[in-house]
């Protein structure tokens, strides 16, 4: 199956997307060719703005830019995107309900030998307390591409993560619709379900697939839009499995997986096991080797599932 | 262009806009005095004879803008949006209150004539160098004003937005610096000094202009230079007096977030209304 990173989808799609949408701006922070935005500003020269190294003034002047009518997207390493330059996305986005799109890229440990400093598994968490924050983590790039010209008439502030590590594209372009806010059940079963989001959706196919030559059928839902969350659907998933697994390259500390768990635990109470990074930093090395230490892979998340099963 | 008014409206209105900061942060028995006495004339100048802007319709595309990038004065904005009719002048007691528009740092899109909420420091100047940079790419005439405290220039991000506005040659923006000398905890070169400040905004490429931030002739000019400099943004950096028109509260850095109590309010507003009767009470000028 080929593999595309979805930073890359990223950039391609900025360039579709400026064709519906002329007037598209957009900033990134001295990480271009990293974030993959250079794709546009190669094509589109005047309408990409290097803002340098300042993550905090580049989503200050996304704001400025917004309150003008624009559509802006403003590129930055997660880390500094959601992390360093919180308070920015808070007070001058979120509060004032701009229409501002932040691309972050390089989310998770699968940066790779980069390390800690730069593996940001603290984003979504951080984001999901932002009110009317939308937070979107695709999962392969017909989805990343879909996602992100979906933001041509989806107003307000909307944080899209996007990864550095080349993944499976297994959905079709095809037949494949984006929707904000709608999970996409991938497949069918009741005894348990595997929710999850970004790099761990394919994984989670693959397990499922395995699972099921072990007498298990799990349900499998891609959970792209983390926030609004589709309640309607992981409910149904509690009511009609009674366990749900949810797998995510981030902190078990408020991502998805502590999405759902909320959800759950309000609506339809069942247990809910977390498969993520367990409250600890990354480090140097391989994505793939990385991925694999801290169990996210097909084999960690089937391990997940046996563990939820005897629950 | 606002048709010009006379020296002495221009001293008239800004009284007004004095009587309703004391009168909103008195009701409101919290807020910022102080810092918003000190922007008062130049807020005053803005809005009454130099900005663009449309009180019928606050949202007109064309509008000049202005961010309050120094949030904790809303007083003088929001007291000087109601002179210009955005909302009653009567609302100025409601600020700060269950229920009021006219929240404690200015919001945008809830209250008529504020373009940007605004409130943590440092990032109302980032705001403004997106709009102005998004009206020079469009073309778009419009200028945008930003007004910051001295103590804000603390901040790291107002310098990270000073580099952006030169590097992009945004002369379409006009930053203006309250250098009133004080803040929170005392005299800001002794909490922590931002001098020399004419200079760190040269070496960050702006056009520089000094000035006194209660002489409105100064104010003009300085203004009308501002905007006649093309190629580099312009700062204007206004010596003020904390507490600017109200005897008791004039360069004390107490008064920078306290509410006067009843016998304050009472001593100030009747300063002001002797103000007022004093200018009113002169013949017009001749024009």
């Amino acid at each position: 199956m080929e593999k595309i990173a979805t930073r890359i989808s990223y950039g391609n799609a900025l360039c579709e997307l400026v064709q519906k949408r002329p007037d598209l701006f957009v900033l990134d922070a001295d990480v271009a060719h990293a974030t993959m935005t250079v794709t546009f500003q190669k094509a589109y020269p005047d309408r990409h703005f290097d803002c340098g190294i300042q993550e905090c003034n580049m989503l200050g002047v996304a704001a400025g830019l917004a309150s003008t009518g624009k559509l802006v997207f403003a590129s930055a390493f997660a880390m500094f995107a959601a992390g360093r330059a919180y308070e920015i996305v808070r007070n001058s986005i979120g509060y004032p309900k701009l229409n501002v799109k932040i691309g972050a890229t390089h989310a998770g440990i699968s940066v790779g030998e980069d390390g800690a400093s730069h593996q940001c598994c603290e984003d979504i968490a951080l984001m999901r307390t932002i009110p009317g924050m939308t937070i979107i983590n695709p999962a392969d790039d017909v989805e990343a591409r879909a996602a992100v010209l979906a933001m041509a008439d989806y107003e307000g502030p909307t944080y899209l993560r996007f990864g550095r590590l080349p993944v499976p594209v297994f959905n079709n372009p095809d037949t494949y619709k984006f929707e904000v806010g709608k999970g996409v059940t991938l497949k069918d079963g009741n005894d348990i379900t595997i929710i999850a989001t970004g790099l761990l959706v394919y994984p989670a196919i693959e397990a499922a697939e395995e699972l099921v030559k072990q007498g298990v059928n799990a349900r499998v839902i891609n959970i792209h839009t983390i926030k609004p969350l589709d309640e309607e659907l992981v409910i149904k998933a509690a009511k009609e499995t009674g366990k749900i697994v949810v797998c995510e390259e981030h902190s078990v500390i408020g991502g998805l997986g502590s999405a759902v768990a909320e959800a759950v635990s309000e609506k339809f109470p069942v247990p809910v096991v977390k498969l993520g990074i367990n409250d600890t930093y990354g480090h140097s090395g391989p994505a793939l080797q990385l991925l694999e230490e801290f169990g996210l892979t097909t084999d960690g998340i089937i391990d997940t599932v046996k563990k939820a099963l005897n629950k | 262009m606002e048709s010009k008014l006379s020296q002495l409206d221009l001293q008239i209105t800004a009284c007004k806009v004095r009587m309703g900061i004391i009168e909103g942060t008195y009701n409101a028995k919290s807020g910022h005095p102080g810092g918003s006495l000190s922007v008062a004339d130049t807020i005053t100048y803005l809005y009454s004879s130099h900005m663009r802007i449309f009180p019928d319709n606050p949202n007109e595309p064309t509008r000049d803008r202005m961010v309050l990038s120094k949030g904790h004065t809303a007083p003088a904005l929001y007291s000087m949006l109601a002179q210009k009719g955005f909302f009653p002048p009567e609302e100025m007691k409601e600020l700060r209150k269950i229920g009021s528009r006219l929240q404690g740092h200015p919001v945008r899109d809830k209250i008529p004539g504020v373009d940007m909420s605004t409130g943590s420091l440092g990032q109302g100047i980032s705001a403004a160098c997106g709009m102005a940079l998004a009206g020079k790419v469009s073309g778009d005439n419009y200028r945008v004003y930003t007004v910051l405290g001295d103590g804000e220039l603390q901040e790291g991000m107002v310098w990270e937005a000073a580099m952006f506005g030169a590097h992009y040659k945004l002369d379409n923006l006009c930053a203006i610096v309250d250098n009133n000398g004080l803040q929170i905890d005392g005299r800001i070169n002794d909490v922590m000094s931002p001098y020399p400040i004419d200079k760190k905004w040269e070496a960050f490429g702006w056009n520089v202009i000094c000035i006194d931030a209660h002489d409105f002739d100064q104010i003009e000019q300085a203004l009308n230079d501002a905007q006649n400099k093309t190629g580099q943004p312009t700062v204007i950096i206004q010596k003020s007096t904390k507490g600017k028109g109200v005897s008791f509260m004039e360069d004390k850095a107490n008064w920078h977030g306290a509410a006067p109590n009843e016998e304050q309010y009472n001593q100030a507003m009747s300063e002001l209304q002797a103000r007022l009767e004093e200018l009113s009470g002169e013949p017009p000028a001749a024009e």
